[in-house]
């Protein structure tokens, strides 16, 4: 079961924009996401906006799935024009249950519509199981240049747990065939606090993707969604619930792994070597605009945020009655952008200029060790490693 | 059906003294007051039949949900005698139905001191209990005529023969006086209300006396103000009359009087022996107050009658909106039930843990439990109240005295005695429990001051014991020690000397006014360590260790910690997160304004509110119908 929408106003069946809105579009600058919303099974952690070939149905046909994005697509031309395409990221759901033909013509029509920027960062998201070297290669020469693998783990008890259908050996092996394919940019997905998870497992985890060679590591400590599979397991008490102190283990033990490997935080749970850090994902968390393509997408464009209907069915019925897929907006005031900026910003290494923030509230957070002392002396606010694990604490003291 | 009346004898106002009879129907609890009272509504034809429900004088909301009488009603029925030596005799009957709580004894003593005779009835499958015993006495206190009666004898665990042997022995009558009747199925009432008609003596007052009648309640109605309950004992308070308090010397003009017969009947005056309604307009009932005089403007009487006490508070606890901005709303509630209730009392007082809010005195926990549940429900208030206690007399070394009705209010100086109150409390129990129960007076602190069997298996324990220790789970203990074979009556008797300790709970080194305990030395430390193992449970982690310490001045008895948090941040955050977090966000600052600060230490209030409910609180099971 995927999670549920927010609420927000309804979106114009154009899918138009206020003015205001579009005028500056691509100012900060302007990224493109794909939503694929198919999986050959459901994680029991995930909520996903995602769909197995038996909760679809008939009606939305993964065949026809690139035929009705790019649909979305022309609507979106209709409605701004935003110059270059800096970054495009491919995510899911299970974007490589795609032909890479398919994903292909996306990105295709995207250049088309928009123009991709030189040296454009495209991104798919890939699970281990679903790729082969000549897939691989075919979505490098389709343009990709960057692939993320949802690997989770090296043990398989874990594996288990989560319901993934990969063994342990299959991510790194993929990392490899994906770096050979020609990918500079490989990333691979770690889930940490998984109930059963030792601290060794975790350490072998974190060799396993050191030794694998990528260059970007996410490194996510488990959320149990209201809704999902893992979370009745664990309210029928099958299953324990994950601890946060567990999990701050996990945390301290990948930032010194991945630190000693060459690896640098640059978000709290992303770490890259140089040159490797995500630009896709910097720029959702700089304010820049995007368009978010398919169901239960979401995009991005000057203070407005909107999302698409959740169902592919749904989705698809909307584009072939010419109508915008948008199923609810929000149009943010400036204290809302302003709260958004400093709860994104705050989770940088960059971090936040000190005057966007409570000086008292920052002033306690660095007596607390919860803010580097160099960079508060040159006026940014830059959380430290403890820091980093009440970062969310932070956000709430300095607004 | 009753029979013709004499002309003349039911003319409210000019009804002959001679004619009437004034008794209360007093009991334990649940032993069928109100049921009986229900078929003497009926049977004397003054409740039509369509209208007629179970226990129909218990009109309040909160009487009928939990199937108690909270207030005396008293009714005026007509009554003609069927048999005996009186039989065509017409009567007046006013009948009260009394609350059969220990906390409501005072409206039962004020209801006696407006009759001449009372019904005291013993539940055929129970027997005596406790306040059956209290009752007998305060109605022989007042000197009525008692006609002991056996009622539920239709059930069949009903033991008759039994029971009429014990109250006989109780009360020094032959078993053959016992009555026998069923409030359910209306058998024997008939014949009891004959009884009622020989038995008892008729009110005698000078018809030509300065009026005199004796207010023993007063109630707040929204539409009609404050309606007065008289029993006139000498001459006449007519309708066109102006009335004068004999306290204060207040004249009111009548707007109304008439008598409850059940419904209000308006009538032109109320005579000697009439026991009626009287209204002014007055809007406060403390203008018109219980146990006061009424007499005429015109022709004032001399003397007052004897009043009641007021009832004195026995318990208190701190009483808080959960929402701040309801504390005038919670004044303007009390304010109301106080209107009602003279047996209420509250304060303003202050608690850094919970906000403004009001100090409350009670005459016991079912009040405390009922006040609660009318704020709730007829001002749909959401309210927290503080453990409650009793009132100690604080004497420091330097011979000052205080009166402490909050734990906040202990003084800090050296201390040369504390006293307690205590009650003298009744438990009336099968002999094979009475090691049980002396067992368990012990514990609390008791001293036996007696023991006498009853009968060959029941037996009457009598105590000194601590007020404090009976309010908490004392009751439910005694239920559970015996089978729920035992009951308890206790009343006042004065106070003690005790070795108590103030306990309190320190959060990160500051003190948390709302746990503050006055407790026994011996219980100091089993307070302090479930408070603090309460409340580390309930409070959420903080960036910083938090100590949670319990402490009997500056010595500290206990010690929890609460660990800090070591991580709070959400993990993931895609573009298509930042909406949800962003409300997220914005719910946990909302939150955060909520919270209560104790030093830096941030506590939801509902943490607070947890470790206050779930205290051992209040002992009112035995208050509710099974
Ligand atoms: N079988 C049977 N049940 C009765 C009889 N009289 C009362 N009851 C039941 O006993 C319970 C208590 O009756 P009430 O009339 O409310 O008792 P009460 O003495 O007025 O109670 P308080 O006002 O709370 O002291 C109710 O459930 C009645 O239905 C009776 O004669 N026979
Ligand atoms: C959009 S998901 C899909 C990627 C791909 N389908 C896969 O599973 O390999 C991207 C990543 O989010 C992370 N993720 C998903 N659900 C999560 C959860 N409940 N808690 C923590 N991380 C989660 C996983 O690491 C996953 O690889
Ligand atoms: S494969 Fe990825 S997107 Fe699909 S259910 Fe599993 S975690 Fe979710
Ligand atoms: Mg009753």
């Amino acid at each position: 079961m995927a999670g549920a929408l927010p609420d927000g106003e309804p979106v114009p069946t154009d899918g138009s924009l206020p003015d205001d809105a579009t005028r500056e579009v691509g100012k900060n600058g302007f990224a493109v996401y794909v939503h694929v919303p198919f999986c050959a099974s459901r994680c029991g952690y995930c909520d996903f906006n995602t769909y197995t070939a038996a909760e679809l149905g008939g009606g939305a046909s993964r065949d026809e799935y690139a035929e009705t994005v790019l649909a979305e697509l022309a609507l979106a031309a209709r409605v701004i024009e935003p110059g270059p395409v800096g970054t495009v990221f491919v995510g899911g759901g299970t974007p490589t249950l795609l032909s890479a033909g398919d994903l292909g013509r996306v990105l295709e029509g995207i250049d088309r519509t928009w123009g991709l920027a030189p040296g454009a960062e495209v991104t798919t998201e890939a699970n281990p199981e679903s790729v082969d070297p000549a897939y691989l290669r075919q979505l490098r020469a389709a343009g990709f240049t960057r692939i993320s693998l949802g690997m989770q783990s090296a043990a398989d008890n874990v594996l288990r747990v989560l319901d993934r259908k990969h063994t342990a050996g299959r991510a790194p092996q993929a990392a490899t065939e994906a770096r050979e394919a020609g990918f500079e940019h490989v990333n691979l997905d770690l889930i940490y606090g998984t109930p059963g998870e030792s601290a060794d497992d975790f350490a072998r985890s974190l060799r396993t993707v050191v030794d694998a060679g990528v260059d970007h590591v996410s490194a996510y400590a488990l959320i149990v969604e209201d809704g999902t599979r893992m979370a009745g397991r664990m309210r029928r008490g099958e299953l324990p619930y994950p601890s946060d102190d567990v999990a701050a283990d996990r945390y301290l033990a990948a930032e010194a792994a991945l630190t000693e490997a060459g690896f640098g935080w640059y978000e709290v749970s992303n770490w890259a070597r140089p040159g490797g850090e995500c630009r896709h994902n910097l720029l959702y968390w700089t304010g820049a605009d995007w368009w978010g393509l398919g169901p239960g997408a979401h995009s991005h464009v000057g203070g407005v945020r909107w999302w698409n209907v959740k169902h592919p069915s749904a989705y698809a019925g909307r584009l072939a009655a010419g109508a915008s897929p948008g199923h609810a907006r929000e149009l943010l005031t400036d204290a809302d952008r302003h709260l958004e900026d400093v709860m994104l910003r705050v989770r940088l290494r960059e971090g936040i200029p000190l005057d966007r923030v409570d000086a008292t509230g920052a002033a306690q957070a660095l007596a607390d060790g919860l803010l580097e002392p160099d960079a508060y002396e040159r006026g940014r606010l830059v959380l430290t490693l403890r820091g980093r694990l009440l970062a969310d604490a932070v956000v709430r003291d300095v607004l | 059906m009753p029979g013709p009346l004499d002309p003349g004898v039911n003319v409210i106002g000019s009804t002959d003294p001679s004619r009437i009879r004034n008794f209360c129907i007093i009991a334990h609890i649940d032993h069928g007051k109100s049921t009986l009272a229900d078929r003497m509504l009926q049977i004397t034809g003054v409740v039509d039949p369509r209208q007629m429900r179970a226990q129909y004088l218990d009109r309040m909301d909160i009487e009928r949900e939990r199937g108690i009488t909270i207030k005396s009603q008293a009714v005026r029925m007509p009554w003609v005698v069927r048999e005996g030596d009186k039989q065509g005799e017409s009567a007046v009957l006013n009948m009260i139905d009394t609350p059969g709580h220990v906390d409501f004894t005072y409206e039962v003593s004020r209801s006696l001191a407006a009759c001449e005779g009372a019904i005291l009835l013993v539940d055929a499958a129970q027997g005596i209990e406790a306040q059956t015993l209290a009752n007998l006495y305060l109605a022989m206190e007042n000197d009525l005529h008692i006609i002991p009666v056996l009622n539920k004898i239709d059930l069949p665990a009903a033991q008759p023969e039994k029971y009429a042997e014990e109250l006989a022995k109780l009360i020094g009558v032959e078993p053959t006086d016992v009555l026998r009747v069923s409030g359910k199925t209306g058998v024997g009432v008939d014949h009891l209300l004959d009884e009622i008609v020989r038995q008892f003596q008729p009110p005698v007052g000078d018809p030509a006396a300065p009026a005199r009648a004796m207010i023993f309640d007063s109630v707040y109605d929204v539409y009609r103000g404050v309606v007065t309950y008289v029993r006139v004992v000498d001459g006449r308070i007519e309708a066109r009359d102006r009335i004068k308090m004999m306290s204060t010397g207040a004249v009111h003009e009548l707007l109304e009087l008439g008598v409850a017969s059940p419904e209000m009947e308006k009538a032109g005056a109320l005579g000697v022996g009439e026991v009626g309604y009287l209204i002014t307009g007055v809007k406060d009932v403390r203008q018109s107050k219980v146990g006061d005089t009424v007499t005429g403007n015109n022709r004032p009487a001399k003397d007052a009658l004897g009043g009641y006490k007021d009832p004195k508070p026995m318990v208190y606890s701190g009483l808080y909106p959960i929402d701040g901005s309801d504390y005038p709303a919670l004044r303007d509630a009390l304010d109301k039930l106080k209107l009602n209730d003279a047996a209420l009392t509250y304060e303003p007082e202050t608690s850094a843990a919970l906000g403004f809010g009001f100090r409350v005195g009670y005459l016991g926990l079912l009040h405390l439990e009922i006040i609660g549940e009318r704020l709730e429900r007829e001002f749909g208030l959401d309210l927290i109240s503080t453990a409650p206690n009793v009132v100690y007399q604080v004497i420091t070394e330097d011979a000052k005295e205080t009166v402490v009705t909050n734990p906040s209010e202990f003084p800090s100086g050296k201390i040369a005695e504390i006293h307690e109150p205590v009650v003298r409390a009744t438990v009336l129990v099968p002999n094979e429990y009475v090691g049980a129960v002396m067992e368990l007076c012990q514990s609390r602190r008791g001293s036996l001051l007696g023991m006498e069997y009853l009968s060959s298996e029941r037996v009457e324990l009598r105590y000194t014991l601590p007020l404090a220790e009976i309010i908490f789970d004392f009751f439910d203990q005694l239920k559970s020690k015996t089978k729920g074979y035992a009951s308890l009556d206790y009343e006042p008797s004065g106070e003690q000397a005790a070795d108590l300790v103030k306990v309190d709970i320190l959060l990160h080194g500051e003190p948390v006014d709302a746990f503050s305990a006055i407790v026994h030395k011996d219980k100091a430390y089993s307070y302090g360590t479930t408070i603090a193992a309460k409340l580390q449970k309930l409070i959420p982690r903080q960036q910083f260790e938090v100590p949670i310490q319990a402490a009997i001045g500056s010595r500290i008895i206990a010690r929890e910690t609460i660990r800090a948090i070591r991580k709070d941040v959400l993990a993931k955050c895609y573009g298509g997160d930042i909406s949800r977090k962003r409300k997220l966000l914005e719910k946990q600052k909302e939150g955060k304004k909520r919270m209560k600060m104790v030093g830096r230490v941030e506590v939801p209030q509902e943490a607070f509110i947890a470790a206050l409910s779930t205290s051992d609180s209040a002992d009112t099971k035995g208050t509710t119908k099974k």
